[in-house]
């Protein structure tokens, strides 16, 4: 049986990437490379007030005292900043009325990713604002959510449309000082999405949106805001694709939430980029920093990922929980496959009084990969009564893999309660066992044992991304799609 | 171990000093030693000390400590004291072997420098081993202990003098323990290195105690090396006791090395002392070879207690089990960082580890890092720690149950720390330890105690 189980094991790692093609669409390109000449034409292209553009050069500067940390667990190659392009986008950008007037290939390319945009207006009741290689292609629901009051646009027009919004938040979460990648987003980001809920809103519809890698050699760099102002509520999904390539592509992206009082932010993201192929040629890098502040009394900010892609994943969607009564959430499963690699976790900064957070973090490592968690929880002396608890899971698939814990807690104050609790296991024979005896064959019985390890964290996701999230899972486990 | 480095103004102050001393400090002794001597050194002025903020040194700076105006040895003092006097140990049931190490250089009242046993047994002076067993000596010094990668081993290897030596050869047991006091007494700020060999050959078994004790109110920066070889089957007890005064600063480095089916225990028990670093570092290198490694601090006042782990299952079958406690008063900081390390292959393993800490006052700080690197798919590995306080649910429990608050808080405190005391095997030693350790949570014991010249803290 053993024997068999390995080979299902085997077939399982061995499964490729289901979503690799590749659009052919004109795109407008800058040449490649880095300098202050790019910084400006990428600014003069997206007609960016001045502030944005000197912004953006303090960030280049910046930037370029920085070295490319390397505290990860990660092997990096070397990164090549002058052979990126660092700004594409689809050449016809004009804004379209109707579906009708969309390029019919770009709505190909997102039929064959299974969003059904047509659809989704009146079936899931889910705005999309998709955006492909850095500018916004559409965007539904607007209107619907304009009534409300609520902002939900690509950054771009939010710059233009709101630029005292954006003027106040952007980088307040995480400035361009912050580390080396958000120095380089900062620099040259392209596009990305802006939202804002009013005070005492409750959003009556998930918001998402699906970034998707597009055109060869062109480094993706998103930037995400989102305000949520007393008494609001949203809940934000992201979702990604990439095509297959050769050369690895990097992306660096940031996101920012702002939770006010009584806010409560719920980030929700299924990553599920090109993680190169089974030698590990190609694939994307994935260097992605995400945080949240929670400014208000009895704020929250909740993220959940599933993060099954990418050649290299580095990624710490944190929380700083500033307001009293505030909570943080950090809820992931990572799934690392063949060469791929990933340093993900979290970090919680109890600031205010009664704070809370609780961080589950599911790991599942297969093939000759390399999966860590590496979380930081850190009290700080005023933070009366704070509450922090732990788990970090990992399972093993594969005798080649690599699954590890690297959590720092580092607290100032008696009063604190923090826990953590980390478990490295393989899958248990005697668990298979009791399936086949059950008349369920390993195969199933295999599926059936992830997914029920990595539950707890599935059931976090929206409706709408737990199928997704499931599928995703599936896929990798069956070996179903060769 | 990997550190981030740098060259500085101190660095260059320990590379003269040693060039400086050269002759003294290679006199006499066998031309390997003076080798190595000579590549740590060279190792040391590429390593440097470690930076702040370098990942394995996050929380304790220690550079600045070896700045400050310190005298630094290479042949023992003459000290006019009444070692019975001024220092008794007071574990009257403890029947062991007594060795002396006074600021680093053994000392004997009775001019036995080196202890040779009918059945082979060598205890005694390190450089009189050296010396009169050059052969065995080289074959283990230095061995174990990385001094190519480790910025104190390097500076250690380079000019320590002296320590303690232990051999128990195959098939023999140490009829009793080796008790080693490394005492600190001086009449000015000093600088001490000492270096202990410990070897168990096959099917051995062995017990050491080590205590730690400063005597008189200097400044004392304390840089030791314990190198300890466990071979197959072999047994190999350390418990070592640091009792030092609040101005004095310690890093010990702990380097074992594990055989197949051999048993190691290491406990770190930490009473009293001002800046206290520990690094443990064992390797197991064949298959199934077990490992405990316990340790408890309690500390109050500034101190700072960092205990660093590193256990690395080199192959399959191995278990080891850490567990590390502290209680924090007033604005003492501590810290923990341990890794398992299973290598790829490294099959049926388990490893586990637990730290748990209680912080009693809103000053004190606590940093701990348990982490887990994993190569392999069969085994069970699991880490927990915890940072919090006196359980409320216990304290009314006790108190519904007659005992006043203040008791019932000492006794969950006790409770707290016996889980590591009970690891203890030698009975008289354990009933020591619990002792001092009760008087310690009362506040009744001060590191006076066992010193007959009252100094003050």
């Amino acid at each position: 049986m053993a024997s068999e189980q390995d080979k299902i094991i085997s077939e399982v790692t061995a499964s490729d990437y289901k979503f690799g093609f590749h659009t052919l669409i004109e795109t407008d390109t800058l040449p490649p490379g880095l300098n202050e000449t790019i910084v400006r034409a990428i600014s003069a292209k997206k007609e960016e007030p001045e502030w944005l553009t000197e912004f953006r050069l303090k960030a280049y500067r910046h930037w370029q005292t920085m070295k490319m940390p390397e505290w990860a667990h990660l092997k990096i190659p070397e990164i090549h900043y002058n052979d990126i392009i660092y700004y594409a986008a689809p050449k016809r950008s004009a804004k379209y009325e109707s579906l009708d007037e969309v390029d019919p290939e770009l709505l190909d390319t997102f039929n064959k990713l299974g969003i059904p945009l047509e659809e989704q207006k009146q079936l899931a009741g889910v705005a999309v604002d998709a955006v492909m290689d850095s500018i916004s292609v559409k965007t539904t629901f607007s209107e619907t959510l304009a009534d409300l009051g609520i902002i939900f646009c690509s950054f771009s027009d939010a710059v233009k449309n709101y630029p005292d919004l954006v003027k106040k938040y952007m980088a307040s979460v995480v400035p361009y000082t912050d580390n080396y990648f958000a120095a380089l987003n900062s620099a040259v980001f392209s596009d990305g999405s802006f939202c804002y809920i009013p005070k005492g809103v409750r959003c009556p519809m998930e918001l998402s949106t699906y970034f998707r890698i597009n055109a060869a050699n062109t480094g993706q760099f998103e930037r995400t805001l989102i305000v949520a102002e007393d008494d609001s509520y949203v809940s934000y999904l992201e979702g990604c694709t990439a095509p297959m390539r050769d050369e690895n592509q990097l992306h660096a992206a940031i996101v920012e939430i702002v939770a006010l009082e009584n806010a409560e932010v719920k980030y929700s993201t299924v990553q599920n980029w090109y993680p190169g192929d089974r030698n590990g040629k190609g694939g994307v890098y994935n260097f992605v920093t995400k945080r949240g502040i929670c400014r208000g009394d009895n704020s929250k900010i909740s993220w959940t990922q599933v993060e099954t892609g990418s050649a290299i994943t580095w990624k710490y969607p944190s929380c700083i929980l500033l307001g009293d009564n505030s909570t943080g959430e950090f809820y992931s499963v990572a799934v690392t496959n063949n060469h791929q690699q990933a340093d993900t976790g979290t970090k919680m900064t109890h600031i205010g009084k009664n704070s809370k957070s609780i961080i589950v973090s599911k790991g599942i490592s297969a093939g000759l990969s390399q999966n860590s968690y590496r979380g930081l929880v850190k009290v700080l002396k005023g933070a009366e009564n704070a509450r922090n608890f732990s788990q970090c899971d990992s399972l093993l698939l594969g005798d080649k893999c690599g699954a590890h814990t690297f959590p720092y807690l580092e607290i100032d104050n008696d009063s604190a309660i923090v826990e953590h609790e980390a478990t490295t296991s393989k899958i248990g024979e005697d668990q298979i066992f009791y399936c086949n005896q059950r008349g369920i064959d390993t195969e199933n019985a295999i599926g059936l044992i992830v997914n029920g390890y990595a539950k707890e964290v599935l059931n976090k996701l929206p409706m709408e991304f737990a199928v997704e999230a499931q599928k995703l899972l599936q896929i990798t486990l069956e070996g179903s799609v060769g | 171990m990997k550190t981030l480095t740098e060259k500085t103004d101190t660095v260059n102050k320990y590379v003269t000093l040693f060039h400086e001393h050269q002759e003294e400090i290679m006199d006499a002794e066998p031309a390997f030693l003076s080798e190595m001597r000579r590549e740590a050194i060279t190792n040391f002025e590429r390593l440097g000390f470690p930076k702040k903020k370098a990942e394995n040194y996050k929380y304790v700076h220690l550079e600045p400590f070896f700045n400050g105006s310190l005298e630094t040895r290479f042949a023992p003092r003459k000290l006019e004291f009444d070692i019975q006097e001024m220092f008794r140990c007071d574990i009257p049931t403890l029947d062991t072997h007594v060795l002396l190490v006074l600021n680093g250089f053994y000392y004997t009242t009775t001019g036995e420098q080196l202890v040779e046993q009918e059945n082979g047994v060598i205890f005694g002076s390190l450089n009189e081993a050296t010396a009169r067993h050059p052969e065995l000596v080289s074959q283990h010094l230095g061995k174990y202990a990385d001094y190519r990668n480790d910025p104190f081993v390097a500076l250690n290897t380079a000019c320590a003098q002296d320590g303690v030596f232990l051999y128990v050869p195959e098939k023999q047991t140490l009829d009793k323990p080796l008790q080693i006091i490394h005492l600190l007494l001086s009449d000015e700020n000093e600088m001490v290195q000492h270096r202990n060999l410990f070897i168990a050959e096959k099917h051995s078994k062995a017990e050491v105690i080590i205590c730690d004790h400063t005597l008189s109110n200097h400044l004392f920066l304390t840089n030791s090396v314990s190198e300890i070889a466990v071979a197959e089957n072999a047994s190999l007890d350390v418990v070592r006791m640091q009792n030092e005064h609040n101005q004095a600063v310690q890093i010990t480095n702990t380097w074992i090395e594990q055989h197949r089916d051999s048993t190691a225990r290491h406990s770190t028990i930490t009473l009293h002392g001002g800046k206290v670093r520990n690094n443990l570092q064992v390797k197991l290198k064949g298959e199934n070879a077990h490992c405990d490694a316990n340790g408890l601090f309690l500390i109050d006042k500034a101190q700072h207690v960092d205990n660093f782990t590193v256990i690395e299952h080199q192959q399959p079958h191995c278990t080891s089990n850490q567990h590390y406690k502290g209680v924090l008063d007033d604005a003492a900081t501590g810290a923990f960082s341990g890794k398992i390390h299973v290598f790829p292959d490294a099959q049926k393993t388990e490893a586990y580890q637990t730290n748990n800490n209680v912080l009693l006052t809103r000053d004190a700080k606590m940093h701990t890092k348990p982490q887990l690197e994993i190569y392999a798919d069969d085994v069970k590995c699991s880490h927990g720690a915890t940072v919090g306080q006196i359980d409320e649910n216990a304290l009314f429990y006790l108190q519904t149950r007659g005992i006043p608050r203040e008791e019932a808080r000492l006794m969950l405190m006790y409770a707290f720390a016996d889980e590591v005391i009970s690891g203890i095997r030698e009975e008289a030693l354990r009933d020591r330890i619990a002792n001092l350790v009760s008087r310690r949570l009362r506040g009744e014991l001060s590191r006076c105690d066992n010193c007959a010249i009252n100094c003050y803290d």
